[in-house]
């Protein structure tokens, strides 16, 4: 039998300091209102008319593109005098939480994605139309783009920035002393991982911690085998996930999963990077965007890609290029100064100045300089260019209900042990594109 | 106060305790000092990792203690990472919070203990079923409740409640009410009726009794729930998830996470931002951990 | 003074005496004034209020939702969809059944593992052994961090190819390597040695008082019956804590149903960490916003953890209402 005999009380600390902080505090307890209050306008901008000045939100976290868009607000307020307060937040985390974001209270801008992933946004009023700004850049924008910018209801949303290209990415040095040479379909890309595997190499560089990645290799098994009008069809879940064309996209997958990355599921696109940089892995599917993790000048320059070879009839004709870019909230809408934002990163001066720091992507205005261009750039801007169809990415062109909460476990499950019940994919489809 | 030299008064616990046998405990002291060394591995762990610049990991590995050691992880996470104004987020939240819970449970604490009527008992274990739920449970109606209670746009940017401090602290308020209340009733039964009733042949009122006989005498109970609650809702993580929208309002604890999407790839500098926010739970804890262990301590040996 | 040691004896002990007490209460009631009726009622209603309309109302509406469809925009969108969403999540959502046996699994190793280990460390620090309140700072420290935070430092730990556990077991680099919270065959048995670090320093806090507060002429008297240490611990020092073991049983089931933090820091949840409450929060709040989903898992959460609260409700309050 002791002093404390209430057992919670025992998890406390000693009496006579909080003593003295208890009874400061009950006093201080008027003071709370006003404390708690002071809330909303510690942040950035309040409403939505101000016109000196623009909050923007970015995606962008990684050094390169956080700076590259760093150097597209110094350009904006250098022009105008407007400032541009940036908030950026990690990556994924922005992703995710993009619906709480819009919600909540966005900012004036944001970086988003062109397709789908922007016209359900859109179609849910969360956003705010860029009709008047398009009539002034609208000259700057190939017709393709102009349609991806486009939201369900007719009216302009979206102002591009760049797009890259999906493809393998090696290390041109690595493949000159093996003798590795690029495949042109899938069969020679199967030989050529087993040839990898044989010299002690990790032949197909893999990351999906984040979940996302995977899609990549979903969409391109999916186009070269079906078509890029299947893959737009089903993503909109107007083709059946139950049938034997989906099945066989997961049939011709698991005859490169012994030749993935095994700690695929551990790691994120980052770490991959890095591992092929390091010669681990021999090549690794992903956007041009990997090239930012190069640091080093020498490696960069050592780094090429291929695109996805061929599977079927289907060819090579298509490409995923994603188009990333601004958005203007449905609030920012009312800010003058945001809607001055959008069309300045439509403009090639504002292109140039977001690609001199960030190479690793293709600026999508007419007019943006290409005489800096590696190799490496104009072999993107090229298959883009060349490419007769171009995809978005699984995640901007379906539900984002069914790429995040579908995909993302079916596909990690898949990696993992090479199953896919894709009668429960449609199942699960059903559900969740009736209830939108 | 009273309660510790009322224990000192009671002969048998010194005596008994400190005399007898003087036995060496060598095998208790071998586990102890294992599980300790285990205990500390994670954080020692991390601390040296933050104290190692990237360039001495990455050309002696992260296995070895060569190379330089120096604070640059720190000053880098801390001006690069924004955690001065995290901490200062947390600072808003919990310290209102805290005084919030506080006073509200003692006065329903109050009520249900020492007044007897028809629903105390009832009431008292709505209370504390509440704080049992599982908070997720809650989170997509209080979400809509808050976007739905509109407020002119000079209080909240949002136009709502969403990303503001008020909903966060409130939401924090009614969460961690129950324990708070269940903990002081239960301590509020333990005090003699005699107390009131004297108040009451005085004519003292109900205020008068619970702010000038009963809240006094629960002080070490405010105490102890007081910094148990400090430290709840610092480490909440779940709320400012839901309700904050903007970065740059988010409380330390779950600003953390996102310093790991920040901080990719390089893991001093992840070290270092998360041994900067364990450094305050630090200097609390060896703050008041004397007084902590005296405390327990005091009942049973010294008095 | 005696006075005051006699007031701190814990309700339960004090039966008599409380029988007595109540006699006195039941006749204050007639003597509260006008004006204390309304203190009361202020004091009462204010907390009740809060209580309803920040806990029970979103109780409510999350049960409610569970049987509509609705894409969380107008309040006019909503539409009912019956039993839809249960048949969902139990028939077609493959992450449910597997994040029902996490939170089984989680419970399950707080309760047998983390706990006892805790009591362990108490009982041990509870001898008068040099540095016990060394070692007690130590066990305790890591209690006083946040579960994201504890996932955050562990990530350091577990790293694969720069972490130390694989260093010490001398796989790091080589192929051999286990991804400690990448390999979903591993993660949630990391993830949960990682929350026993924090939980058991918690309990051993707790009991450690406990042990303080068990007359010592208890024990004293086992052993003139011949009681050898164990016996005496497991027959006299253990029941005698009972308060104590069972706010540890509450709060051991606590934190097992709201395990969260940990995993959704490691990797929202996913890929071997699905934990119903990492489930609900990505229905509800991530991009695949999906509200009638995640109000039924929020429902399947509620109606696991009113197992536990009543259980533990009826073992506080129904002595009481008998008395």
């Amino acid at each position: 039998m002791a002093a404390h005999t209430e057992p919670s009380l025992t998890a406390g600390p000693g009496r006579r300091t909080i003593l003295k902080t208890m009874g400061v505090g009950v006093a201080g307890l008027a003071g709370v209102p006003l404390l708690a209050a002071c809330t909303g306008g510690a942040g950035p901008s309040g409403g939505g008319t101000e016109s000196s000045g623009l909050t923007f939100g970015s995606g962008s976290s990684d050094e390169v593109p956080k700076k590259a868009y760093q150097a597209v607000t110094d350009a904006f307020t250098k022009k105008t005098g407007k400032t541009v307060s940036t908030n950026v937040v990690p990556h994924n985390d922005f992703q995710n939480k993009i619906n709480s974001y819009l919600q909540g209270s966005p900012d004036d801008t944001f970086t988003w994605f062109a397709g789908y992933r922007m016209q359900f946004y859109a179609g849910k009023g969360l956003l705010a139309p860029v009709d008047d700004v398009w009539e002034k850049i609208g000259g700057n924008f190939s017709d393709a783009l102009k349609t991806a910018s486009t939201g369900p209801d007719g009216k302009m949303y979206f102002v591009p920035n760049y797009n890259y290209p999906w493809g393998f990415f090696y290390r041109k040095s690595l493949w000159a002393e093996k003798g590795y040479e690029v495949p042109e379909n899938f069969d020679a890309l199967k030989t050529l991982a087993a040839k990898m595997k044989a010299d002690g190499i990790i032949p197909i560089g893999f990351a999906d911690k984040d979940g996302w990645p995977a899609m990549g290799t979903f969409d391109y098994i999916n186009m070269r085998l079906n078509g890029y009008q299947f893959h737009v069809d089903l993503c909109s879940h107007k083709e059946s996930w139950d049938q034997p064309k989906v099945t066989e996209v997961f049939t011709t997958w698991s005859a490169l999963l012994p030749f993935q990355d095994p700690a695929a599921l551990g790691q994120t696109w980052q770490d991959a990077a890095r591992a092929l940089a390091a010669k681990k892995t021999g090549m690794y599917l992903l956007g041009s965007f990997v090239t930012q993790q190069f640091t080093d000048p020498a490696v960069l320059k050592d780094i090429d890609f291929f695109p996805f070879p061929e599977i079927a009839t289907e060819g090579r004709d298509a490409v995923e290029a994603p188009i990333d870019g601004l958005l203007l909230s449905k609030k920012g809408g009312e800010n003058a100064a945001a809607r001055q934002f959008m069309e300045f990163i439509g403009t090639p001066e504002a292109q140039d100045a977001y690609a001199a720091v960030d190479p690793s992507n293709i600026a999508t205005a007419k007019g943006t300089d290409t005489s800096t261009f590696s190799e490496l750039n104009k072999k993107c801007a090229d298959t883009i260019a060349n490419a007769k169809f171009i995809s978005q990415f699984f995640d901007r062109d379906a539900l984002p209900a069914m790429a995040n909460n579908v995909m993302i476990p079916a596909l990690q499950t898949f990696l993992k042990d090479g199953k896919m019940d894709v009668k429960n994919l449609e199942a699960q489809a059903k559900t969740l594109y009736a209830a939108q | 106060m009273s309660t510790t030299a009322t224990r000192a008064g009671l002969p048998t616990a010194e005596q008994h305790r400190s005399g007898s046998r003087p036995k060496r405990h060598y095998g208790t002291h071998i586990f102890l000092t294992a599980m300790a060394v285990m205990w500390l591995i994670p954080l020692g762990w991390a601390l040296l990792t933050a104290l190692r610049p990237i360039a001495s990991t990455n050309e002696h590995g992260y296995f070895s203690v060569a190379g330089d050691f120096n604070f640059d992880n720190f000053v880098q996470a801390w001006t690069q990472g924004g955690i001065a104004k995290y901490f200062w987020n947390s600072v808003i939240i919990s310290v209102p919070a805290v005084l919030l819970v506080l006073f509200l449970s003692s006065m329903m604490a109050f009520a249900v203990s020492r007044v007897s009527w028809k629903f105390n008992v009832t009431l008292l274990i709505m209370f504390t079923a509440g704080n049992l739920l599982p908070p997720q449970v809650l989170a997509a109606p209080l979400f809509e409740m808050a976007k739905h209670f509109e407020v002119p746009y000079a209080f909240s940017d949002s136009g709502n409640m969403l990303n503001t401090y008020i909903v966060v602290i409130a939401v924090n308020t009614a969460f961690q009410m129950g324990f708070c209340t269940f903990v002081l009733s239960n301590y509020m039964k333990a005090l003699s009726q005699d107390l009131t009733e004297a108040a009451l042949v005085d004519g003292a009122g109900i205020w008068r009794q619970y702010r000038e006989i009963i809240m006094p005498l629960c002080r070490p109970a405010f105490a102890a729930l007081g910094t148990l609650e400090v430290i709840f809702i610092y480490n909440d993580y779940f709320w400012p998830l839901i309700f904050i929208q903007s970065g740059d309002r988010l409380p330390v604890t779950t600003a953390i996470n996102n310093l790991q999407g920040e901080f990719l790839n390089d893991y001093n500098l992840l070290a270092a931002g998360a041994v900067i926010t364990v450094i305050p739970t630090l200097i609390v804890y060896l703050l008041l951990q004397r007084q902590f262990v005296a405390g327990l301590t005091l009942g049973s040996s010294k008095g | 003074m005696s006075t005051t040691a006699r007031d701190l004896v814990p309700p339960e002990s004090r039966a008599p005496s409380g029988a007595q007490a109540k006699g006195v209460k039941s006749g204050k009631v007639r003597r509260l004034s006008k004006r204390d009726k309304v203190v009361l009622s202020l004091m009462v209603g204010i907390p009740t209020l809060i209580q309803l309309v920040f806990v029970w109302l979103p109780t409510l509406m999350s049960i409610a939702l569970s049987f509509m469809r609705w894409n969380g925009l107008a309040l006019t969108d909503i539409r009912p969809a019956g039993l839809g969403n249960y048949q969902y999540i139990s028939q077609d959502y493959p992450p449910f059944w597997p994040a029902m046996q996490h939170n089984l699994l989680w419970l399950a190793f707080l309760a047998l593992v983390a706990t006892p280990l805790g009591l362990l460390l108490a009982v041990l620090l509870d001898q008068q052994i040099r540095g016990s309140k060394i070692y007690q700072s130590i066990f305790f420290a890591p209690v006083m961090l946040s579960l994201a935070l504890v996932g955050i430092i562990w990530q350091l730990f577990y790293q694969r190819d720069n972490g130390l556990l694989n260093f010490l077991l001398g796989t790091s680099g080589t192929p051999q390597a286990v991804d400690w919270f990448g390999d979903s065959s591993v993660n949630i048995w990391a993830a949960l040695i990682a929350a026993t670090w924090r939980h058991a320093g918690y309990v051993m806090l707790l009991y450690l008082a406990g042990l303080k507060g068990v007359d010592p002429s208890l024990k004293e008297a086992a052993a003139i019956d011949g009681a050898n240490a164990v016996q005496t611990f497991f027959r006299v020092v253990f029941p005698a804590m009972r308060p104590i073991n069972i706010v540890i049983v509450v709060i051991t089931i606590i934190e097992s149903l709201r395990a969260f933090d940990v995993v959704y820091v490691i990797n929202r949840g996913t890929n071997g960490l699905e934990l119903i409450s990492a489930l609900v929060i990505q229905n509800l709040v991530g991009e695949g916003q999906v509200i009638g989903v995640g109000s039924a898992l929020a429902v399947v959460l509620l109606v696991i953890s009113l197992v536990p609260i009543v259980f533990y409700l009826s073992r506080t309050f129904g002595k009481e209402n008998k008395a």
